[in-house]
């Protein structure tokens, strides 16, 4: 008799985000409608009331980043879903959020652009956008679920390091990851590893909002609940009220990015494929990973030392663990769905010991596992000639 | 002897960065008062601004305060709202804030009828950057994007708010500074959307540039060009030409939003049949 797997079920990507979400404990979505992203909002309008929560479709993508924002701070996990033009929306917002310090999830399912571009085909081209499509010095934390199953994971790992880090966290999935439909093993809630905001001690004269633990993070009290504290987009002094002063702006902005790239451990998320002994590495994330993963199997096959790293953290950009790697191999193949975006990254850890080549299609299409393995045959070619 | 409104404020963030003239003080006077008058719960009360001169008014006063991003303070405020909506939410906004940038957010809250008290500060310009047209600058003012004149209609925004949805709408004056107490205190206790508009004057990016005298000359003006609604009834379109009509203009009953979501919450989890 086969084994029945309770939690096991065929599931949409967009619809692991929203059991993920309600799974971190979200329980507040503000959106708008918008291909390819829409199948989250549907599934929580209809999921969020029935364990409490609140839903709302706002009148635009801006106003729904707001309402996100506001809802959190008076105590509610929250997060809005959207792609690419209503991610340049938010963008301001998502500012305010990185500089105000409120813990909240933006989904972004990307879609082919720029523009209104092909809004039903796949593409991965908002990973720079992702990291500083706002404006100034902020930090960004971005994950890329390359499935369904860790839709589901990353969305909670997202709620998690926001409400750690008391910053926004994007998850940045895919049309082709958000619209297939794949075997999904949900855990227990109590397997779930929940990280909740860090509250400051009760019955404080004083509670400065801004003043920062020795981690970089200041606690963080809800509205509402007894410290009347004063929030703002301006930059401010560890009271909250705005100030022009430089000593204090650089100090803030400093702290801001600090608090993330002083905890790389607890952020950065990798997985490694057959690298250690690898002579030529696949850098890919998300949906390419799925053809990277099969090239480079069938690289090894064809006794080909090939091996593929994914980082599911592409922002903080992985640095030290790309550069273990260009220590020990001879070249690099980056895919991506964009004309090169996180190569450049890739590029900047490497320096000129390694080679580092493109894949880049932007034509909607997926990159396939053998145009993968023929970039692969390639670099044993080059390095043949070198020799 | 301390001043029994001022609790509400965070004397030590005084002075304001106001221009000496403007009307925002006023309206900061009115709603402290207002707030003494309801005996508001300050640990409960969340004061959401959007940017302009006016919305520097959330940072004075000691509550839980929001001062957002441009135009979209409403919207943050539905967040707060609709999140916990045993809390009480003020949204200051400027003519700019609330009714160009931040329109659609407006009618929107308007439409839904939440539970919001809006308190938009109209002095009919952008201030803070230095004097440009706002869809509430009358038409041929002199404004620094209009050196010729403005054009444009200027929008009535309680007429837009009462027929966007909301139930109580108001206008009042930094003239008719003890009305205007009065009235942020209805709109407070009137569940439902609220609106209450105030006439402020900005001397120095207005004023100056329309030949309109100082601060105490604009107050005058405000004196000469408000109506009262009683009085307006008895006044023909062509007597109204050039004036504006201040106090309680609309109150109508319509339901409200969070509690609409809570009854939907109810159905959701069961527990009514109710539709």
């Amino acid at each position: 008799m086969t084994e029945v797997i309770p939690l096991a079920r065929l599931m949409q990507g967009n619809e692991a985000v929203a059991e993920g979400a309600l799974a971190a404990g979200a329980r507040f979505f503000a959106g708008y409608p918008i291909t390819p992203s829409t199948e989250i909002a549907e599934i929580l309008a209809k999921k969020l009331p029935a364990v409490g929560g609140k839903f709302i479709q706002m009148e635009d993508e801006i106003s729904s980043m707001a309402a996100v924002i506001g809802a959190s701070l008076v105590g509610l996990k929250s997060l809005t879903a959207t792609s690419g033009p209503g991610f340049s929306l938010k963008q301001e917002n998502l500012g305010f959020a990185a500089l105000a310090e409120i813990p909240c999830v933006v989904v972004n399912v990307q879609r082919y652009g720029p523009s209104t571009g092909i809004p039903t085909a796949t593409a991965q081209g908002d990973i720079m956008q992702a990291r500083w499509g706002t404006h100034g010095d902020h930090p960004m934390i971005v994950l890329c679920p390359a499935s369904v199953q860790e839709s589901f994971t990353l969305t909670i790992q997202a709620f998690n390091l926001s409400e750690r880090f008391r910053t926004p966290v994007v998850l940045l999935s895919e049309e082709i990851i958000g619209h297939s439909r794949e075997r999904v093993v949900l855990p227990d809630l109590s397997e779930i590893k929940i990280i909740n905001r860090k509250k400051p001690p009760a019955g404080l004269d004083r509670y400065c909002p801004y003043q920062a633990d020795a981690d970089g993070v200041p606690p963080m009290a809800n509205f509402g609940e007894g410290y009347r504290y004063h929030v703002t987009g301006l930059i401010h002094d560890e009271s909250g009220g705005p100030t022009t002063d430089p000593k204090k702006a650089e100090s803030l902005i400093n702290r801001l990015n600090n608090k993330i790239m002083d905890h790389l451990d607890e952020i950065t998320m990798t997985e490694s494929l057959m690298t250690e002994d690898a002579e030529i590495i696949i850098f890919a994330y998300g949906a390419t990973a799925r053809s990277a993963k099969s090239a480079v199997k069938k690289a090894r096959e064809m006794g080909i030392k090939a091996g593929l790293f994914r980082p599911l953290t592409i922002w903080p950009f992985p640095a030290k663990e790309v550069a273990a790697l260009c220590a020990r191999a001879n070249a690099i193949i980056v895919p991506e769905l964009n004309l090169g975006q996180l190569i450049g990254e890739v590029e900047r850890v490497a320096g000129l010991d390694t080679r580092v080549t493109g894949i880049n299609r932007v034509s909607g299409e997926m990159i396939r596992p053998d145009e993968i393995l023929d970039a692969i045959k390639t670099e044993v070619k080059v390095k043949k000639h070198a020799k | 002897m301390q001043n029994s409104v001022e609790k509400y404020l965070r004397t030590e963030k005084l002075p304001h960065i106001w221009c000496a003239g403007c009307g925002n003080g006023i309206v900061l006077g009115a709603m402290v008062r207002a707030f003494e008058k309801m005996g508001c719960n300050q640990n409960n009360t969340v004061i959401v601004s959007g940017i302009g001169c006016s919305s520097r008014a959330a940072g004075y006063m000691d509550f839980n305060t929001l001062h957002t991003t441009h135009g979209r303070a409403l919207a943050f405020a539905t967040g707060i709202k609709m999140a916990k909506p045993g809390i009480d939410v003020f949204v200051i906004m400027g003519d700019g804030d609330a009714a160009s940038i931040g329109g659609n957010h407006l009618i929107h809250a308007a439409r839904r009828n939440i539970d919001l008290t809006a308190i938009i500060f109209n002095n009919q310009i952008y201030g803070m950057t230095g004097g440009q047209y706002s869809p509430l600058t009358p038409p041929g003012s002199i404004a620094t994007t209009a050196p010729y004149h403005t054009i444009e209609r200027n929008f009535d925004l309680p007429e837009l708010a009462r027929v966007a949805g909301a139930t109580y709408v108001a206008r009042g004056t930094t003239y008719h500074a003890a009305m205007l107490t009065n009235l942020i205190t209805a709109g407070a206790a009137h569940k439902g959307f609220s609106l209450i508009e105030v006439v402020t004057a900005c001397p120095v990016s207005f004023g100056r540039r329309n030949k309109m005298g100082g601060a105490y000359d604009m107050l005058m003006w405000q004196k000469k060009q408000a109506v009262s609604v009683e009085k307006a009834k008895s006044m023909t379109p062509e007597e109204l030409q050039g004036k504006f009509v201040i106090g309680e203009l609309y109150k109508g009953a319509a339901p409200e939003y969070t509690e609409v979501y809570d009854r939907l919450i109810e159905k959701a989890q069961g527990k009514s049949e109710e539709e």
